[in-house]
């Protein structure tokens, strides 16, 4: 037995993973019956059928052609979910200004090509493009700043 | 057929799309969408999920013209980067790198992206008549249509999205299963529940389309184009000047027949719930290759090879409206966001649109028209605009759009749970890209998932419990037949090859 394609193996089992998960969750709702289908009727039926779907493509995975997943592009997953974070705390927190800056430099920070000198003016750029829109043009409500 | 009716409906439609205010949100519309089109990267769907707060301020019908706009507008921009750069800016104009780029390469730029326009606004303007004519009667037929058969067309739109997705078609049909039970998150309208809320308040009305669509689409497809080197995402443009636009008689010649026939696959498509543009081009790109007279002309060049995939794609893109509007099914996820945009403006959709709202139905349909005209005024003479905008490197182009992104997915809702989210399904997102698996079927099941609970519990409500209901009954047995042998098809060893290579990309040129 040897697995020849990685993508086909690790796809089986993250469908039998959320097929499973959906199962668990639903045992808390009454299932019903199929003339009275009760609110865990529906989920519990796909998390099976997930399951099962999930187990034939990890199984195909040990005929189908040779598939490498391939390296992991680490440096900008973290760098762009840590930009969309500080983005949605900031928001509230800090204002729109300050965290339009964070977001848009940390993301530039997510490339492989980032240099100080190009991020701060695009950043100061975006943003004063985003306050004409969006606050000017648009009017929407957001705080500019902690102050107000 | 009642074609004075007709006639009277196109001049309500027409009477509405060309107040001075109307045209102006179908300009914005055009050519933001052209702009954002061309930026490689960033397909309809994201396009307009960025978008689509600019709308909510605006009266109902502004908001979907400028939408419809904005959709068509994208379709446009991508193919004109896909000629110009070889680099389809969505995937239905992959297709049209092939030849397009070969033509610019050897000087001929300007015919391709004439013929490109004029193809695209031949098939607008038939998937218009189209919509016109078949719109009121479908509306009908939708209006007798029970919970079975509601619940028969949606699986066969979303078998047929899994089976005209690119990849393992297995995986497409778990994607479909995965994006049921996202779509099913929030407060069971039933029993009052909350189901896979996980206790988090921001969840009682359901996961946001714009959340899903922007972290699968907009986040996901960044990570996945860093991964590759900001190098891979902006390529060197061709310094051929663009002086001739006028294609030759030789050329119109060629292209007719390749525009007719493009723009009849791209409707027959786009009519389809769950296919739509890409497999439009690529059938069209596989037909012309098979009728010309001069098929080793083609990846070299060959003008039919842009002519009847960009009809195609067009067609399919303003056919797709149909089952929309009149049915309220959405064909794809651009079209379900539209229908999102429906419902906040506060519309059900659903056939009764059609004769409660006419005056949004007929208008939305005549400023299709009047984009697509303006689509081939704006992009002719705008070339070097574009052209200049493609210069501007990826490294500083993706900050931006992810603050785009950031802010439209906030001013949705204004919770920042939504923003969080979204990273999470970014991160889905590129992990769908590295194990294969496409994420277009789930989107479109996301967005169907209630509706199609919801009918089958009306369904088995009425039969007592009885599934055989759905095959008791003569339209929804149609479907499900229809269905089954699509996926009898599909399975066939020689079809299948046929699928294989029809999604291989092209040559990297």
């Amino acid at each position: 037995m040897k697995i020849k394609s990685q993508t086909d193996l690790w796809s089986g089992i993250m469908f039998i993973g959320f097929g499973l998960l959906a199962i668990w969750i639903s045992r808390d709702f009454p299932f019903g019956t199929a003339a009275r289908m009760g609110p865990g009727f529906f989920p519990t039926w796909i998390g099976i059928i997930m399951t099962g779907l999930g187990a034939i493509i990890a199984l195909t995975s040990l005929k189908s052609e040779e598939d490498k997943i391939g390296k992991w592009a680490w440096r900008p997953m973290i760098l762009m979910s840590a930009g969309f974070v500080l983005f949605g705390w900031g928001i509230d927190n800090i204002g729109f200004i300050p965290s339009v800056i964070g977001l848009c430099i940390i993301g530039a920070a997510s490339g492989t090509q980032f240099k100080w000198k190009e991020a701060i003016p695009l950043a100061i750029g975006l943003m004063i493009g985003c306050w004409a829109l969006f606050i000017k043009g648009l009017e929407l409500p957001f705080p500019l700043f902690w102050w107000r | 057929m009642d074609f004075s009716n007709l006639f009277d409906n196109l001049a309500l439609g027409f009477q509405t799309a060309v107040s001075l205010q109307n045209l102006m949100y179908c300009f914005i519309g055009v050519f933001v969408g052209t702009l954002v089109g061309v930026l490689p990267g960033i397909g309809p769907l994201a396009a307009i999920a960025m978008l689509l707060p600019a709308t909510f301020n605006l009266p109902p019908v502004g908001a979907l013209i400028m939408l419809a706009g904005i959709y068509y507008g994208t379709q446009y921009g991508g193919s004109t980067t896909a000629i110009l750069v070889n680099l389809p800016g969505e995937s239905a104009s992959v297709v049209t790198c092939m030849d397009g780029h070969q033509m610019a390469k050897n000087g001929r730029a300007g015919p391709a992206l004439a013929i490109a326009a004029v193809g695209s606004f031949f098939a607008g303007t038939v998937g218009t008549i189209l919509i016109a004519v078949a719109g009121p009667p479908l509306a009908e037929v939708a209006l007798k249509f029970g919970a079975p058969e509601y619940f028969s067309l949606m699986t066969m739109g979303l078998i047929a999205s899994a089976v005209l997705a690119s990849g393992s078609m297995l995986k497409a049909i778990a994607m479909i299963f995965l994006g049921l039970i996202f779509g099913i998150v929030g407060t069971d309208v039933n029993s009052g529940m909350s189901r896979f809320t996980f206790g988090a308040s921001g969840l009682a009305d359901g996961l946001s389309f714009v959340v899903v669509a922007m972290g699968l689409f907009g986040f996901g497809e960044i990570l996945s184009n860093l991964e590759k080197g900001e190098e891979a995402s902006s390529r060197e443009l061709l310094n051929a000047e663009l002086t001739h636009l006028y294609p030759t008689l030789q050329d119109i010649k060629l292209s007719t027949g390749a525009i007719v026939r493009g723009t009849a696959i791209g409707a027959f498509f786009g009519t389809l719930p769950g296919a739509g543009p890409t497999i439009s081009a690529f059938s069209s790109y596989a037909l012309e290759k098979k009728v010309a007279k001069n098929p080793q002309e083609f990846g070299k060049g060959a003008i039919q090879g842009v002519a009847g995939p960009e009809s195609a794609n067009n067609a399919a893109a303003q056919c797709a409206f149909i089952p929309t509007l009149t049915l309220g099914i959405p064909g794809s996820g651009t079209m379900a966001l539209m229908l999102g945009a429906l419902t906040i403006q506060g519309i059900a959709p659903g056939p009764q649109v059609m004769t409660q709202r006419p005056e949004l139905f007929w208008g939305l349909i005549a400023s299709m028209w009047i984009g697509n005209a303006m689509l081939v005024l704006l992009n002719l003479p705008l070339v070097g605009l574009w052209v200049k905008l493609l210069r501007v490197p990826y490294r500083l182009l993706f900050p931006a759009i992810l603050t785009f992104m950031a802010i439209g997915v906030y001013s949705v809702n204004n919770l920042n749970l939504d923003i969080y989210l979204t990273v999470f399904f970014g991160l889905m997102g590129y992990i769908f890209l590295k194990l294969k698996c496409e994420p277009a079927p789930l989107i479109l099941a996301f967005v169907l998932g209630p509706l199609m609970e919801e009918n089958l519990r009306r369904a088995l409500l009425i039969s007592r419990g009885d599934p055989m209901v759905f095959f008791t009954r003569p339209i929804s047995a149609t479907f499900l037949v229809l269905t089954i042998l699509l996926l009898i098809v599909i399975a066939l060893p020689a079809v299948r090859k046929k699928r294989e290579v029809a999604y291989q990309e092209p040559p990297a040129a």
